[in-house]
């Protein structure tokens, strides 16, 4: 097996299947434009809702499910939750990997909302529970980007 | 109302089951003639015919099988929450015929994928109907599904608790035992600890011989009133509890991935029932992978949070062991079709008869099949007894 990093070799790799922008996410797509990443934010019991909704899921029984979340913008840092090395990509329809074995994620974002991602940048089997990460872009065919991320401290 | 008065503790039964799989893993029959072959085969077993039908419970649609069967059925349940779905039939066909809704059900499952494959047989391709959250927050990250949800649960399983991959080949091994005593089941040569480490590992850390099968399979079960049952041909298998809990559908969205959603419906089985986990004679617990089976060990009470791993290596699920676990060898050696629910009833059932052969578990009064659907997503509970436990 091969130790090498899962890295995107390009930095446009059009074999990613594309996520289509849901009706509430918009901004979020938007904003990976120019790097930045966005979480909604629920005013009444300040917390991060992820994915994009038109309410507080966290609210819904607590009367402020129809008060309007906000975007905030997330600094890019989080932690791993719990992370998977898919050893046969070919199975897995996952093309961008060029065959590597590769990790895939569940990370938590600072602002305490969790999302599934590609950890790169190091041997995927390094990836474990409680590793620090960085959100690092990879560039869509249609100028969107892809929140992946790297172990913090580990090149830019 | 209380709870209790909405309790449907012995309310129904299940009186008639059916099953078609092979050892090759391919049947010759497929669709809706396996289908109906099904029904009828169950009905049989139950002593009644098409003509005594009112209730029907098909995954995709149940109207669309009830109009070829010719029925005019004034219950149909069309639920689908992938692998539990057959036990949320179970759950609200016993609410219906209790509120005289209907009078006999019947339930069905038929599919080929291993089949459809070599003999290159066009299946038809299923969405999800609606906005669809895991084509965008998670598809594009290559998560192979439905494996990946379920080794991200084992992963954070082993982080938290120290959970061992030597524990999740237990569950394997003690399976493989039971297949052993199956003339039906797909594999059934003896397999070892090491043999299960040694398999290609998949999505880590589940190797290949944590994952079920894919096979041809097909099954039906019949269910009535108590009062109906006892005229009947076979024993009663009677509906001591039943319940469902969802929460979530994609895995980033699960509040916790070491604890499902049977976490609710176990013990709200359990509790409609009066019985709990010291009582279950048999457990059918969905093991679509071995993680899966781990995880209802713990959320149905079986031992505690965390425990699932050292409980599950040394408790003895299989033959002869304390807790026999998934007696006809399970999704991992008997059989895997995609929906796998439907055999947790007909192995409970025919263990409750005392028609389970070589691998009879003696004196068996109380089975629990459990369901997982989708990504660990949908879990529901029935516990089933004899006439002796009502």
């Amino acid at each position: 097996m091969s130790t090498e990093p899962a890295v995107p070799t390009e930095r446009t790799v059009p074999t990613r299947f594309e996520p289509p922008v849901g009706d509430e996410s918009g901004p979020f797509w938007e904003a990976t434009r120019e790097g930045r990443l966005l979480v909604q934010w629920c005013t009444a019991c300040d917390q991060g809702v992820f994915y994009p909704r038109a309410f507080c899921p966290s609210c819904a029984g607590a009367g402020g499910a129809r008060r309007a979340l906000e975007w905030r913008e997330a600094n890019g840092r989080a932690t791993v939750h719990a992370a998977v090395v898919e050893h046969r990509p070919e199975l897995a329809g996952a093309s961008f990997a060029h065959g590597e074995p590769f990790c895939i994620a569940l990370v938590d974002l600072e602002e305490g909302v969790r999302m599934m991602t590609n950890v790169v940048g190091c041997p995927p089997g390094d990836v474990h529970g409680g590793m620090a990460v960085t959100v690092t872009w990879e560039p869509m065919s249609d100028g969107r980007q892809l929140a992946l991320f790297r172990p913090t401290g580990e090149g830019s | 109302m209380s709870r209790e008065d909405r309790s449907l503790r012995g309310a129904a039964a299940v009186v008639g089951v059916a099953d078609d799989v092979s050892p090759t893993g391919e049947l010759d029959r497929t669709g809706r003639e396996l289908e109906v072959a099904m029904v009828l085969d169950a009905l049989e077993d139950a002593g009644l015919t098409l003509a005594d039908v009112d209730g029907v419970c098909h995954p995709e649609s149940a109207v669309a099988f009830a109009e070829y069967l010719g029925l005019h059925p004034t219950f149909v349940e069309s639920t689908m929450t992938g692998g539990s779905s057959y036990e949320v039939h179970v759950e609200h066909a016993a609410a219906a015929i209790a509120a005289g809704v209907c009078d006999v059900v019947v339930s069905v499952y038929a599919s080929t994928p291993r089949s459809d494959r070599t003999r290159k047989r066009a299946r038809p391709r299923r969405g999800m109907p609606g906005p669809n959250p895991m084509a965008e927050w998670e598809l594009p990250f290559g998560l192979r599904l439905p494996m990946g949800p379920y080794a991200l649960a084992a992963d954070r399983h082993m982080h938290e608790f120290g959970t061992t991959s030597e524990q999740l080949a237990a569950i394997a091994v003690a399976t493989r035992e039971w297949a052993a005593l199956n003339p039906r089941a797909r594999y059934r040569d003896p397999l070892t600890i090491a043999d299960v480490l040694a398999s290609p590992l998949q999505v880590s850390p589940l190797h290949l011989l944590d994952c079920c099968l894919v096979t041809d399979g097909a099954g039906a079960f019949v269910m009535t009133s108590a009062a109906r049952a006892r005229t009947l041909r076979k024993p009663p298998v009677y509906v001591l509890g039943a319940a469902t809990c969802t929460d979530h559908l994609g895995i980033t969205q699960m509040p916790d991935l070491t604890t499902t959603p049977g976490a609710v419906s176990g013990p709200r089985a359990f509790a409609m029932a009066g019985v709990g986990p010291a009582d279950v004679d048999v457990l059918m617990g969905y093991d679509s992978f071995t993680i899966t089976a781990l995880l209802h060990l713990e959320d149905l009470g079986f031992c505690a949070k965390g425990q699932g791993g050292p409980f599950a290596a040394e408790v003895g699920l299989g033959p002869g062991g304390s807790l026999p676990m998934n007696t006809n060898g399970g999704g991992l050696s008997f059989t895997h079709p995609g929906m796998y629910g439907m055999f947790l009833i007909t192995e409970a059932v025919r263990q409750l008869r005392g028609e389970g052969e070589k691998r009879q578990v003696d004196g068996a009064e109380v089975a629990v099949a459990h369901g997982s659907g989708m990504f660990l997503s949908v879990m529901s509970t029935a516990v089933l007894g004899t006439a002796a436990t009502l």
